[in-house]
């Protein structure tokens, strides 16, 4: 059944495609129904399988002469990130309602990268998650260099040279693979099975996993995220954000990991204090999280500090991957959910909520508009966002950064320790953004008093509203009742560990 | 020599020239008063017919290989009949091109032209003996030369002219050299022979071998606009009239890959012939002389030769296309990277079965009928704005959707991004690649080709870039003939459709070839 939700996407991008361009508002009710219905499908799908183990959805051999198949299949891992991009996709819906801009364009670009999320996240054959990996590239251009904004050609180019130049080593890697196996099959069950030599898995890891952790976020491979967030178009933003981004973990887990699992052991020899690839990687996730989390400190655009933000969550991910552990990968896929929530909140608050009716970021041209008065709604969504993004307990981010740094306590305790700093350090950035951007103690002048009550800043609409509250209430639920996702993550974790160990 | 045999050998052949006398007649006889628009239509659709009736013939001719004495002159089934049906569909749609264009007033000289170097097409895709090559090899470049002049009013259709023609007569000198040496070496002009005399023969691992195998290589490598023989082609592709520049790319470049399938295959094969002839030669060879190792030398050195020159096309071919600003030169310089690719799958052919030479035909066919639908945009485009720049682009997603919509097929797929036939196409080739050879060097080769594919989505996002995000600067609608646009649209749904089920052609591909 899951499988529909990626069909209802293209379809629903096709029959954008061919809307007539005078009827903006149709577009957007035919997307809504769309996101709506692929959502509903993921619930749907995700309720019926709850805590259950593999099921494959279609199994049809695509290219027989190559073995290759057509085949869908969902876990609970795969259930979970699928859920998010059903919400996702409906909120990004919801905050792109006043894209005026060649509208059907905009939802057909933005339903193609849904259906090639989707279609990521439902693949277990390495050669057609690569596929739909590729199709959700082009978008994104798309999307970024004609709806973006500051710098978006830039931003839109580098974004897809990064992401090719990673797809590229994971093509490499693929082709390396089905040579080396000789299985005559590109399934990812079938390759994990193929008793890839050591030596070969040694090697293929580690371009496999930087190829997709390219997309992930990885430091130094990151810079392509703030420019890309930033320059997005807010929807786009909050998709690079929430799901894209998850597509690199995701692929980081489902196709290095699981498939090169020897490819995480010791060298057998020590660089710099260096004994593995875990070891390099880990170092490489915490260096992202406190990286970004000092470079977020440091802005004085709005929106580059959410964008930094993500590099220094996705550090978590990376992280919890590295442990390798029940714990720490359990941590690693509720914090891929937890952070696709939680950004898309706060690109929509910056992106959407604030930026389309201040038409600045600066935090500097904030201060002066005290919007805590002026957009009381804005200043109380970003409180809970905020809270939300510190890792407060009662949201989702706090039991999954949790078990992250639990995961990592067992493998690496030092890790640990870094990896706190950037937690504490994120809650420096987050309550100075808060304060410059909504409750600076400026004084208003009597001109700029005038002048405000001259310009009022145009009302919150309903689609705002309803976005916030979906993204608003799955990052409350969460957090406070986390095993509604544990339980559907956990035993295909332990499946995950029980197949390559 | 049996005639009736040779008759059927050259049934398409014969085919199509008389189908381009037909069109001449035609043209001269009956529509002598008729207005342009009228006769460039009548003339390519009598082309078309004269192409359907060469597939069929193409079929009917297939299981009657044409030998003289012992000696194979034309092949039959196999990468022959895929290269000549490729060959006849693409000289179909190059021609479509023509009903929109406006550049000569002799629209029936033109499509006979085409069908004629046609013919030499498919005259070398079939041809086993070097004599044979040479003339259809001679056959299908004077019509290129004539082709690419046929814009009588452009200068720069005459420069490019003139120099193809050059660069032509120069290579085809070494070509001919070469095929010299090569009969001196084996005493035959056969191709499997050829192999053969260069393992038996006290002459087969000499130095002439390999220099040999360097001027035909030079001599093919210009077919194929392969670096360092690559000059050529920015200039004709920019100066030749848009269906004209379409047939090179496409037609040209398919008969001049079969003919390098053949030779590269003669060369792989030789252990099949040495079955077929006996193995007397190799048992004849008493213990403790020096062993000839001539069958190495041919196919080591033209497997070096090859490798060679897919790593400077590929390098050159991307980087040079990064700076283009003619849309036309960047086609030009995405052919030779292109070039370089396919380069790679022939050097690093499989010894076993017919695999490598089916995904070369593959990738060389699908790329050559999108390369004629990017034709066939930028010759609309031009027609219009009289500019084939990038910025004669701009906006055009505003001034004709269906057109840009094709466009943005025809670049993916050519950067090869799925589910588009370019991403198939290289991936099967790559794929071939190493599983014909282990090793570091080929591995190393096809990680360059992917990582280069990724510099390429560069370029390719140039023009899509104008297309789709920029504002435009004229924004009056551009019409396309209604012929023109929906064999863009037939292009380009056989692009995705080809990309999406790529067994379709594979199978297709496969089924021409002895099972097993």
């Amino acid at each position: 059944m899951l499988a529909f939700a990626l069909y209802i996407s293209f379809a629903g991008a096709l029959l954008q495609a061919l809307l007539p361009k005078s009827r903006p508002g149709l577009a957007r009710w035919l997307a809504l129904a769309t996101t709506i219905a692929g959502l509903a499908i993921a619930i749907a799908g995700y309720a019926a399988a709850f805590g259950q183990g593999r099921q494959v959805l279609v199994d049809v051999p695509w290219v027989a002469s190559m073995g290759i198949h057509y085949l869908l299949a969902a876990d609970g891992i795969s259930r979970v990130v699928i859920l998010l991009t059903g919400i996702a996709a409906v909120a990004g819906v919801l905050f792109s309602w006043n894209v005026e801009l060649r509208t059907n364009q905009f939802f057909a670009f933005y339903l193609l990268l849904i259906g090639g999320v989707y279609g990521v996240f439902l693949s277990f054959d390495f050669f057609l998650l690569f596929v739909f990996y590729e199709i959700a590239i082009v978008p994104k251009y798309f999307l970024i260099s004609i709806w973006g904004s500051t710098r978006r050609e830039y931003g839109a180019m580098k974004l897809v040279l990064y992401s090719f130049v990673g797809s590229s080593m994971i093509l490499i890697g693929l082709l390396a693979a089905y040579a080396a196996s000789g299985a005559h099959s590109t399934s990812l069950i079938a390759l994990a099975h193929a008793g890839l030599p050591v030596s070969f898995q040694m090697w293929c890891f580690p371009l496999v996993f930087i190829g997709f952790a390219v997309l992930a976020g990885m430091w130094p491979l990151h810079t392509w995220a703030p420019t890309g967030h930033v320059a997005a178009p807010t929807a786009a933003s909050m998709l690079l954000a929430g799901v894209v981004m998850k597509l690199g973990a995701y692929g980081c887990l489902r196709v290095a990991i699981a498939v090169f699992p020897h490819g995480l052991d010791p060298w057998g020899f020590t660089f710099l204090g260096l004994a593995s690839w875990r070891d390099v990687f880990a170092l490489l996730a915490v260096i992202g999280i406190v990286y970004g989390a000092l470079v977020a400190l440091a802005q004085s655009d709005f929106k580059f500090v959410i964008g930094y933000s993500s590099v220094s969550h996705m550090g978590f991910v990376l992280l919890g991957l590295m442990t390798f552990n029940q714990i720490g990968l359990d941590g690693a896929v509720l914090q891929m959910f937890s952070h696709g929530v939680i950004a898309g909140l706060l690109f929509a608050i910056v992106g959407r909520i604030v930026y389309d009716r201040t038409h600045t970021r600066q935090f500097a041209d904030l201060e002066a508009m005290h919007l805590s008065r002026r957009l009381p709604f804005a200043a109380w969504v970003f409180v809970v966002a905020g809270m939300a993004s510190m890792g407060l307990p009662g949201f989702s981010g706090f039991i999954a950064e949790l078990q992250v740094l639990i995961g990592a306590w067992t493998a690496r305790p030092w890790w640990t320790i870094a990896a706190g700093i950037g937690i504490v350090v994120g809650v420096a950035y987050t309550w100075r953004a808060l304060q410059r951007a909504f409750f600076s103690d400026r004084i208003p002048t009597p001109h700029e008093l005038e002048s405000e009550h001259a310009h009022k800043l145009a009302p919150i609409t309903w689609p705002e509203i309803a976005g916030v509250a979906l993204l608003g209430v799955s990052t409350l639920v969460v957090g406070l009742y986390p095993r509604i996702l544990l339980g559907a993550i956990e035993p295909a974790v332990k499946a995950l560990l029980g197949g390559v160990q | 020599m049996n005639y009736v045999d040779l008759f059927r050998a050259t049934l398409p052949e014969t085919v199509l020239e008389c189908a381009a006398l037909l069109v001449l007649v035609v043209d001269l006889a009956f529509l002598r008063n008729s207005a342009l628009r009228m006769r460039a239509a009548m003339a390519a659709w009598l082309g078309v017919a004269g192409c359907l009736v060469a597939v069929w013939a193409v079929y009917a001719a297939s299981p009657g290989a044409f030998s003289a004495g012992n000696d194979l002159l034309l092949a039959a089934g196999g990468s022959a009949a895929v290269a000549q049906l490729g060959i006849l569909v693409l000289t179909c749609f190059a021609l479509l091109l023509l009903v929109d264009s406006g550049f000569t007033r002799n629209p029936g000289e033109f499509v006979a032209v085409v069908l004629m170097s046609a013919a030499g097409g498919l005259l070398i895709s079939a041809a086993q003996d070097l004599l044979v090559i040479f003339i259809g090899l001679e056959l299908l470049s004077l019509g290129l030369y004539i082709l690419t002049a046929f814009a009588k009013k452009s200068g720069k259709s005459a420069e490019s002219a003139i120099k193809y023609y050059l660069f032509g007569g120069m290579s085809a000198a070494f070509l001919l050299f070469g095929f010299s040496y090569l009969y001196g070496i084996s005493g035959s002009t056969n191709l499997q022979r050829i192999v053969l005399g260069s393992y038996t023969s006290a002459a087969g691992a000499t130095p002439l071998l390999y220099l040999a195998l360097v001027m035909i290589a030079a001599g093919l490598g210009f077919k194929v606009a392969a670096v360092p023989f690559h000059l050529w082609a920015p200039d004709t592709y920019e100066g030749a009239p848009a269906p004209a520049a379409a047939f090179i790319a496409s037609v040209s470049k398919v008969a001049s890959f079969a003919l390098l399938i053949s030779i590269t295959a003669a060369g792989w094969h030789f252990l099949d012939v040495l079955h077929a002839v006996g193995r007397m030669t190799i048992t004849a060879i008493p213990p403790g002389a020096p062993r000839p190792h001539g069958v190495l030398g041919f196919r080591y050195g033209w497997s070096l030769i090859l490798t060679v020159l897919a790593i400077a096309s590929m390098i050159l071919g991307n980087l040079a296309a990064l700076v283009q600003v003619s849309v036309r030169r960047l086609l030009a310089y995405s052919a030779i990277a292109h070039a370089g690719y396919i380069l790679l799958g022939l050097a690093f052919f499989s010894p076993w079965g017919d695999r490598s030479a089916q995904t070369v035909l593959y990738y060389i066919l699908t790329y050559g009928l999108t390369t004629i639908g990017a034709f066939g945009v930028v010759g609309v485009v031009e027609r219009v704005t009289g500019s084939d720049r990038m910025d004669a682009f701009l906006g055009l997603h505003k001034r004709s959707p269906l057109l840009a919509a094709v466009a943005l097929v025809f670049f993916l797929s050519l950067a090869g991004i799925p589910p588009l036939v370019g991403f198939w196409a290289k991936f099967n080739l790559f794929a071939a690649v190493l599983g014909a050879s282990q090793g570091a060097l080929p591995f190393t080769l096809v990680a360059l080709a992917v990582a280069f594919s990724a510099v390429s989505l560069y370029y390719y996002l140039q023009v899509l870039k104008r297309a789709y995000v920029m504002p435009a600067v004229d924004g009056s609608p551009i019409r396309a003939h209604p012929v023109t646009l929906a064999a863009l649209w037939v292009i380009a749904a056989a692009v995705l459709l080809l990309g999406c089920f790529p067994s379709l052609l594979q199978g297709w591909i496969a089924g021409f070839y002895p099972a097993g």
